[in-house]
């Protein structure tokens, strides 16, 4: 198995085209982490566990003989209340402090997360099956589930839809102001206090959207979110705060990353890989800055 | 040193060497509290003092668990063979054997972290930070991960450490271990107190405090940021050794490298002390095991959740810890001197 990718180059492309569909998804989860970074200075550690909590409406929904491709619809919006209520309880004591504060905090709700979890739905892993069937391509030497590609373009549909909302809305005009400077937003009338309930609970009905997602085309697993926050959180120190174009294309490269290290390494070391490759980043980019006598900030 | 403080380290000198005795039934416990006193107080060197919170430490902690085991099997018998056959006691240490491969075990899970963090650390160092700490944090998780995968050391299905050997006496084992853990615990604290009376406790606080100004007034700030790091690994590898040979049993991610319970744990129980004070951590790991062995005995089940509670409860209403609780109290105790007038002023501003 170690070196098929090499012998047969369509197991490159299945890869490839695998990566790049998990990528998309990846891409959405860290646009939230973006948001918030950026408009909170908060690092969520929370949130692949909001992600899996996501994921669980959706498979309740199809416990319940519902299709969980409504969950798309149907998650979001409860995880945005349960965002906002995470909001009112704890994160607003943390806004304004060190980021360290943050961290620690939210470890704290992550560990809380996955422990009420594990108590509700059991330690089993599971997944929602949509029936959606498969898709076959070049002579059926490729196999890609009509489920990935369907998360794929809704996980597309959803970020264009926030782009064009944080453009246009008065709302998404106010978050953008509170980003750029908190102060002089308050001055000029916006209620911070408000905006940053509203990031947050966007944040999560985002990672409620794709955990629903995930749920359909992948696995969930109560002690699963911890791999999904430090994806998200590459991928944000990859492309940096608020640039979503660069957001989208290092998800991808995440994505296709992750699905050759599967292919070569062996499944075992995957989430591993993932881990280690975050500390390369970071040290690459320690030493470029280094170079010019900076530091990441 | 002045009078009272002899009296106290006489006391808890005196308690610790009589408390296996006074309470036969929690050697274990205390020998876990002593490992976790160990964890916290350095932490403390690179997270209190220096300023860098890791959630790394765990890093060294598991690898000087696996080389201790390894090395206590490896000196004697296969490895290989030993993981292979799991718990069953295909080979038995003998008494001198056991306790020979404990000692070169406990130097190697020593040394080679200390090694490790030398080398790591002029990369992972020059990160600054929420960076630092979730780069450590990868690092962990990786270690556990990775270590899952390797099927020398048992792979995911764990590894067995050498039982202890039958020396006439039941007792012995816990007895041991507790001294064993005691011992180490009074080095490190010799240590710690050490380091804190000398100018390089100093730098560590310029660079917590400042790291930019530090380096302008010419401290080598990287030098020294090793130094404190590799001084934690070192007693790190040591715990985890202990550790290791007290649980009987190595799981790469739920015993070795297991970031999320003792990773946090030592964050948090140097953060419910008081950061940054000798004895802070220490407080703060016996009120924390204390709390932590009331929630598994009496919410059995929900502990997570009461861990999970707690964790958000001390960051945010407590960050000071105890100590610096003390400290706000009666500052007269620390050493501070207080200006009534500065102080009402304060008062009036706030």
């Amino acid at each position: 198995m170690d070196f098929l990718v090499f012998q047969y180059p369509m197991i490159s492309v299945q890869a490839c085209l695998d990566g790049i569909l998990l990528g998309i998804l990846f891409a959405l989860i860290a646009y939230g982490m973006a948001l918030q970074w950026g408009v909170m200075n908060i690092i969520n550690i929370a949130q692949g566990d909001l992600v899996i909590l996501g994921g669980y409406i959706a498979y309740f929904m199809y416990l319940y003989g519902i299709h969980p491709a409504w969950g798309v619809i149907v998650s979001p919006i409860i995880m945005f209340f349960v965002g906002i209520a995470i909001y009112k309880l704890v994160i607003n004591k943390v806004v304004d402090r060190d980021l360290f504060i943050s961290i620690l905090a939210t470890f704290g709700i992550s560990i809380l997360f996955m422990q009420l979890m594990n108590f509700a739905f059991g330690a089993d892993v599971v997944l929602a099956n949509s029936d959606y069937g498969t898709t076959m391509l070049f002579n059926n030497n490729v196999v890609l589930p009509n489920s990935k590609i369907f998360s794929a373009f809704i996980s597309i549909l959803f970020a264009i839809c926030l782009v064009i909302y944080m453009k246009k809305s008065k709302l998404g005009r106010a978050i953008r102001a509170t980003a750029q400077n908190a102060r002089a937003a308050k001055i000029l009338g916006v209620d911070t206090e408000k905006v940053y309930a509203a990031t947050f609970g966007i944040n999560a009905a985002l990672c409620g959207v794709a955990g629903a997602l995930i749920s359909i085309t992948f696995t969930i697993h109560p002690y699963m979110g911890l791999p999904y926050t430090i994806r998200s959180f590459m991928i944000v120190i990859i492309a940096g705060l608020g640039n979503l174009p660069g957001v989208a294309m290092s998800g991808m490269g995440l994505g296709v990353f992750e699905e050759f290290a599967d292919y070569i390494l062996g499944t075992e070391f995957r989430i591993g890989s993932v881990f280690l490759l975050l500390v390369l980043i970071l040290v690459y980019r320690r030493f470029k800055l280094s170079r010019k006598r900076e530091y990441l900030k | 040193m002045n009078k009272n403080n002899l009296i106290l380290y006489i006391g808890i000198l005196s308690f610790g060497i009589a408390a296996p005795f006074l309470f036969p039934a929690f050697k274990v416990q205390l020998s876990i509290l002593c490992v976790l006193i160990i964890l916290a107080t350095t932490w403390n060197i690179q997270g209190g003092e220096m300023g860098y919170n890791s959630f790394g430490n765990i890093l060294f902690y598991g690898l000087g668990m696996y080389l201790c085991a390894s090395v206590q099997v490896g000196m004697f018998f296969p490895l290989a063979e030993w993981t292979e056959s799991g718990g069953e006691k295909t080979f038995v240490h003998t008494p001198a054997q056991f306790f020979q491969g404990m000692a070169v075990g406990l130097l190697v899970a020593a040394v080679v972290p200390t090694i490790v963090a030398g080398l790591i650390g002029y990369s992972i160092l020059g990160l600054r930070g929420h960076y630092f700490a979730i780069c450590t944090l990868g690092l962990g998780v990786a270690a556990g991960e990775i270590s899952g995968g390797i099927e020398i050391i048992g792979a995911g299905q764990g590894f067995t450490t050498p039982p202890f050997p039958d020396v006439g006496n039941l007792e012995s084992r816990g007895e041991f271990f507790y001294f064993l853990s005691f011992i180490v615990l009074i080095l490190t604290f010799i240590a710690v107190r050490g380091i804190y009376s000398t100018r390089f406790k100093l730098i560590l606080n310029a660079i917590r405090d400042n790291e930019d100004k530090a380096e302008a007034m010419g401290i080598q700030t990287m030098k020294y940021k090793i130094v404190g790091w590799m001084i934690s690994a070192f007693f790190c590898g040591l715990a985890g050794g202990i550790m290791g040979g007290l649980v009987g049993y190595i799981d790469s991610t739920d015993v070795a490298f297991d970031g999320r319970e003792m990773g946090v744990f030592m964050v948090l129980m140097a953060i419910l002390g008081g950061k940054g004070t000798l004895w802070g951590p220490i407080i703060g790991a016996t009120v924390f095991h204390i709390f932590k062995e009331g929630f598994w005995t009496f919410f059995l089940g929900w502990q997570y959740v009461a861990l999970g509670v707690l964790i958000v409860v001390i960051v945010i209403y407590f960050p000071e810890g105890i100590m610096g609780w003390l400290r706000e109290k009666y500052p007269e105790r620390f050493g501070e001197v207080v200006d009534e007038k500065d102080r009402k002023a304060q008062v009036e501003l706030k």
